[in-house]
């Protein structure tokens, strides 16, 4: 009803406040219905630059929408969401589903997966080949890339939705839950990837987790939401120097990080 | 017997002490299975032996059904060279014209209509009418289209054909993976690009299964319904057998629907491989 009576280019606030220095994803007013029912009204944000976010709250407060939202894949009723000061279309995102199955393309090559966002740019033949080799290297690859994705384990396959998403160098990272659907071992590896990526390129990411070690360990930020309608219930800044390995787990400060964002968490299901 | 022992098993531990099973006991290797590959086989050689049987002890009249051994060797003589090669053909290539026809048309207003769903809902109960529509109803009006012609015995099986194709097609773009959509969208292609990148490969697979049917309806519709039989023609499977019956020729008769059978399944497997090949992510 309200979308209606007040149209987005009117929901512009003529006082627009932008974030502290750093920020890199200012979202103002952001609202969203489901069925009648708000699920985000009026949400401001502001996403740190080079910084990895997580995204941690109750069941169906609207995590994965508020990053499909700022990823332009669902429409916002109301609102404004700016990289940089930009729009989406003038930004570079890249996105890492938690279905890898149904998220790579199974009529290409896995290497032609990862080439397709750079052929959507238009580069040139020789430079995607360059760019390819550069993240085989980074990654590793112990995997034939030529095989097509239904050849290649869930955590391959992941592997190769990341590299695809890191190909044309993006400026933010979306990852929804994309170890939801992976078995322990490949969690912890592309776990370590991301955090080697993110340490050598620095590249905004918003992770979605439904596993708070998981949220805490890559986090800069650890973004708690309440439940719907949804707001912020807390900002946690956790600043353990990187790399994080496995001792990190059970140094004292991961562990109190961890154990305030439980509390807080406990505190918003109940509320 | 099977009562007794069945009432006796209670009892027995109780009589006699366990054992050890020895060597020859219950605890037999298994016994090597059946070679899988010649399973397939068995159907076709028990109604072989089966018909044999009628037709020796005379349950059947040999003046309506001949041996299998005669039919088989009357098939093979008549594809051979024999006049039932050329009424194949005639058949084979109605089918093939019929069918081609529909997927040419069939296959990208499908696909248009699929990726435009308010376009496909418009014309939804048009083409679920005219596919539940069976085919003989509309004879007359493509005789009066087309007349008695070879334009209509390949028109009506085209029709028919290209309902089922068009359905398919749409139903294939409508019913793409909304995620592999927005994974193109995100990483910035636009309408154009997802529609040739992900929606057209998206539908492939129903896109054949479409086809694969739609090759079978062909065929009927040529052989029986209309062409052959009901509009009246000098050549074609289905003209052989009604002709053949008409003179009680049973071998000939029996041959060239057996011929039709074979027509019918080899077009089946042959777009089965295909797509098989061409849609290698199926089901995977």
């Amino acid at each position: 009803m309200r979308t209606i009576e007040s149209p987005i280019v009117a929901e512009r606030p003529a006082g627009f406040v932008p974030g502290p220095a750093g920020t890199h994803i200012t979202i103002r007013g952001l609202t969203k219905y489901f069925a009648g029912w708000p699920l985000y009204e009026s949400f401001d944000l502001d996403i740190p630059k080079h910084k990895i976010v997580s995204v941690f709250g109750p069941n169906g407060c609207g995590k994965s929408t508020l990053i499909n939202m700022i990823a332009g894949l669902i429409p916002i009723d109301a609102g404004e969401i700016l990289f940089d000061g930009k729009s989406l279309k003038d930004t570079k995102i890249g996105y890492v589903f938690q279905n890898y199955r149904e998220a790579l393309l199974p009529w290409r090559r896995t290497i032609d997966n990862i080439r397709y966002p750079l052929e959507l740019e238009g580069m040139k033949k020789g430079d995607i080949d360059a760019r390819i080799g550069e993240l085989e290297q980074s990654f590793s690859v112990k995997f034939d890339l030529k095989r097509y994705p239904y050849e290649l384990s869930g955590g391959q396959q992941q592997t190769a939705s990341i590299m695809r998403a890191l190909a044309p160098k993006p400026e933010v990272i979306f990852l929804d839950e994309p170890f939801s659907a992976l078995d322990f071992e490949m969690t912890l590896f592309i776990r370590e990837k991301l955090q080697e990526v993110f340490m050598a390129t620095g590249t905004t990411m918003m992770l979605v987790s439904h596993d708070l070690e998981e949220a805490v360990y890559l986090a800069d930020e650890v973004l708690l939401l309440t439940k719907r309608p949804t707001r912020v219930a807390e900002i946690l800044q956790y600043r353990d120097a990187r790399p994080r390995t496995v001792d990190t787990l059970s140094t004292p400060s991961f562990v109190a990080m961890k154990k305030l964002s439980m509390e807080i968490f406990q505190r918003e299901v109940r509320r | 017997m099977s009562d007794s022992t069945l009432l006796a098993t209670p009892v027995a531990p109780v009589a006699k002490p366990w054992e050890a099973p020895g060597p020859n006991d219950t605890l037999k290797a298994p016994r090597p299975p059946w070679n899988d590959k010649l399973l397939p086989v068995i159907g076709p050689i028990v109604l072989f032996l089966v018909w044999d049987l009628v037709v020796r002890f005379g349950l059947i009249k040999a003046i309506l059904l001949p041996t299998p051994w005669n039919t088989l060797v009357a098939l093979v003589t008549g594809l051979a060279g024999g006049p039932l090669l050329s009424d194949f053909l005639v058949t084979v290539w109605r089918t093939l014209e019929a069918f081609l026809i529909a997927a040419v048309v069939g296959v990208p207003l499908g696909v248009l209509l699929g990726s435009n769903e308010k376009a496909y809902r418009s014309v939804e109960f048009l083409i679920d009418f005219f596919r539940s529509t069976p085919s003989s109803a509309l004879i007359p009006l493509f005789l009066l289209i087309f007349g008695v012609s070879d334009v209509n015995k390949v028109a009506i099986a085209a029709f028919g054909a290209l309902l089922i194709v068009l359905f398919n097609s749409a139903y294939g773009v409508i019913n793409a993976r909304k995620q592999r959509v927005m994974a193109a969208k995100v990483m910035g292609a636009s309408r154009w690009q997802i529609f040739k990148d992900v929606l057209i490969w998206e539908s492939l697979q129903p896109t054949f299964v479409g086809l694969r049917s739609a090759v079978s309806m062909a065929l009927v519709i040529v052989i029986v319904i209309v062409a052959e039989m009901f509009i009246g023609s000098d050549t074609g499977l289905g003209h052989r057998i009604i002709d053949a019956q008409q003179v009680l020729n049973v071998k000939s008769m029996y041959a060239a629907i057996l011929a039709a059978g074979a027509l019918g399944y080899a077009l089946n497997v042959l777009f089965l491989i295909a797509e098989r090949r061409i849609v290698h992510w199926s089901g995977r």
